[in-house]
């Protein structure tokens, strides 16, 4: 399969009155047609705003310093806002996090999704336009007499749907899944995550899903990457990473996470906060946190970077020394 | 290794809710003398006993909160009992017949803690006042007593050294400190019953854990009991020793953690197990499917509350008296 995204030695930075915020340090991956990819990771690692960068929707003071965002071929970074308009929802669509909060008011949900594809596809009538509707809203589970209601007179779970309905709407390639649960309850989750998944495979669409949740990265995805401070310290096939994490923060996360399967079993905590990224860090950024941190690692001339530990399993080189038993 | 299993779980009840009833009146518009009840909790049954930790597990809107408000008496209940263990007359004493005195008392043993640390606590006010203010309601210690108090807390809840958090004000920690705190204020008043309201939801997974282990740990230290609400089995599991599931406002299953999770009956019960995501790539999850309306139907049509006791202390709601639920 082909990648319909690449991203290649992603760089970002914020700048702020107290200096600049490293947000994005180096970031390489390729997402196949066809394929979800997870990010996990902590508040504050940096996951939305890797989001951002690949719609070019950084806040202001968010700069690109280096590298490239190549879609279907066509590079993102640089690219003027006018281009840009083409892939935005037509190619790349987002789902943000509490989006169902971000419905106007006063507008019905329908009309609100059908502003969407009069702007990317003005060709269409309103007729198709509506069929489309009802039948994006079929295929979220929703019946289609609920394009004709006020966001109010939906549940949160419905107003969920419906934006996943307006992600949809222009057929883009790829979509990207922002925290699309984190307000929901697990039983709204469970179906929101079963009807994404479902329009995935109907539509052969590409997905990004992004949460700190690992039980819900391990049902989504084929392959993922592991964030933290800014870097990804693992990447690799989502099976191959849980069977056998080699980053001490992968498996840190792992054995923090309580499941109803299995033996009940005491869970190990992570001590102490993610550092702060306007102080430039030397060496390994997780090595105060790390449960079993060597000599070495508290070295700040250590030197960083992924190496192969697997198959298309890639670690950050400080911790793929340390855990090899 | 069971976690819980270490903590000493007396055989008194520490408290007891018997047919607890909570119904709002919503009214249909402006000018319109049609009144709606909604019926949020609707007759429920369950009882806590010293040092243990109760699950109520459920989606939102089934009554979760209610139910907790109602204990505490932030909102009044329509109807049913609530008793309370009295240490000092050493019987159970019911909520409604004590008088002032024993309101402070009870409120002294009672507390709550809230799910969102970053609204729960006032900004202007520093760590101090905030821990102390409790103290300070209560008119428990003189002034050195109350700040000598607030230190020992302070360690407690893993705040060190103390010295340091003393003066600052709540946005100038994290939102797990900011929870750390919560629990300090509450664990202040050396109460013997906490009801916690989704305390970890709003925290990051690494953080979580931290708080919840700081939790029980407190509780066997402290011998505080919990009446813990989520809306997630797996964070019930950790923390509880039962786990009673709400559905409209009703207890349609309770039995102790494992025996729940492991041997489920009620067709709710399975439906919210099946939906919990699992950490294994390779577990193929299937989600158990209810018809909502039906079992809604079922559920007002069997105004019968009476609970099946199917042994070990596990009882599920029988709403049909042909045994809907019970296959045999």
């Amino acid at each position: 399969m082909s990648n319909i995204l690449e991203v290649k030695n992603l760089t970002m930075h914020y700048e702020t009155l107290d200096g600049d915020v490293d947000a994005v340090k180096d970031i390489t991956f390729n997402v196949k047609a066809g394929e979800s990819f997870g990010i996990v990771g902590e508040s504050g690692c940096g996951k939305t705003s890797v989001a951002m960068c690949l719609l070019q929707l950084q806040a202001e003071n968010g700069k690109i310093s280096n590298g490239s965002i190549l879609f279907d071929g066509q590079e993102l970074v640089g690219m003027s806002e006018n281009d840009l308009r083409k892939v935005r929802w037509d190619g790349i669509s987002i789902v943000f996090q509490g989006a169902m909060n971000a419905w106007n008011p006063v507008v019905k949900v329908g009309e609100q999704i059908r502003e969407a594809m009069r702007e990317h596809n003005p060709k269409s009538t309103k007729s198709q336009n509506t069929e489309k509707i009802n039948e994006l809203f079929n295929m979220v589970g929703l019946d289609s007499s609920a394009s004709e209601r006020f966001p109010h007179e939906l549940s949160g779970g419905m107003k969920q749907r419906a934006i996943i309905a307006l992600a949809l709407s222009c057929d883009p390639k790829l979509i990207i899944a922002d925290e699309p649960t984190t307000a929901l309850d697990v039983v709204i989750q469970d179906q929101i995550l079963t009807e994404i998944k479902n329009v995935q495979e109907l539509l052969g669409l590409s997905l990004i899903y992004i949460s700190h949740d690992i039980a819900v990265i391990a049902e989504m995805t084929d392959k993922i990457a592991v964030m933290y401070a800014g870097s990804i310290v693992e990447i690799g096939p989502t099976e191959e990473v849980f069977k056998s994490p080699k980053h001490s923060y992968t498996r840190s996360l792992l054995d923090s996470t309580p499941s109803i399967m299995g033996e009940k079993k005491k869970l190990r905590s992570l001590e102490g906060e993610p550092p702060s990224l306007i102080n430039k860090i030397d060496g390994c950024s997780f090595s105060p946190r790390c449960p079993s941190p060597s000599n070495e690692c508290k070295n700040q001339s250590i030197e960083m970077g992924l190496i192969k530990v697997g198959i298309d399993h890639y670690a950050d080189k400080c911790c793929s020394g340390c855990i090899s038993e | 290794m069971l976690t819980n299993a270490v903590r000493v779980v007396s055989v008194n009840n520490l408290i007891e809710v018997r047919n607890l009833v909570k119904h709002f009146e919503v009214s249909g518009g402006l000018f319109s003398r049609n009144k709606r009840i909604i019926k949020a909790v609707d007759g429920i049954d369950f009882e806590i006993k010293a040092g243990e930790s109760l699950g109520l597990v459920g989606q939102s809107g089934c009554g979760k909160t209610t139910t907790a408000r109602s204990l505490c008496l932030l909102d009044p209940k329509t109807s049913g009992d609530v008793n309370f263990y009295n240490s000092e007359s050493q019987k159970m004493e019911s909520i409604d017949e004590i008088d002032d005195e024993g309101l402070r008392q009870f409120r002294r043993n009672m507390q709550m803690i809230f799910q969102d640390p970053y609204e729960s606590l006032n900004p202007r006010w520093t760590l101090k006042d905030i821990i102390k203010e409790p103290l300070d309601i209560h008119n428990i210690g003189d002034l050195k007593d109350r700040e000598e108090a607030v230190i020992e807390i302070l360690k407690t809840v893993g705040l060190t050294p103390p010295q340091n958090y003393l003066s600052r004000y709540p946005h100038e920690i994290s939102g797990g400190q900011r929870q750390r705190v919560s629990i300090a204020r509450t664990l202040i008043m050396k109460p013997k019953f906490v009801i916690c309201d989704e305390p970890t939801s709003m925290l990051d997974v690494s953080i979580r854990i931290s708080i919840m282990d700081l939790m029980l740990n407190l509780a066997k230290e402290l011998n505080v009991s919990y009446l813990y609400i989520t809306h997630d089995l797996a964070v019930a599991r950790y923390m509880c020793n039962r786990i009673a599931v709400m559905f409209n406002g009703k207890i349609v299953e309770i039995a102790e953690s494992e025996e729940l999770l492991q041997n489920p009956i009620h067709p709710y019960t399975k439906r919210l197990i099946s939906s919990i995501p699992i950490p294994d790539p390779n577990y193929k999850r299937e989600r158990y499917e209810v018809n909502y309306d039906e079992l809604d139907k079922i559920i007002s049509n069997n105004p019968d509350k009476k609970m099946i006791d199917i042994g070990n202390g596990h009882f599920v709601a029988s709403h049909d008296t042909k045994g809907f639920f019970i296959e045999t």
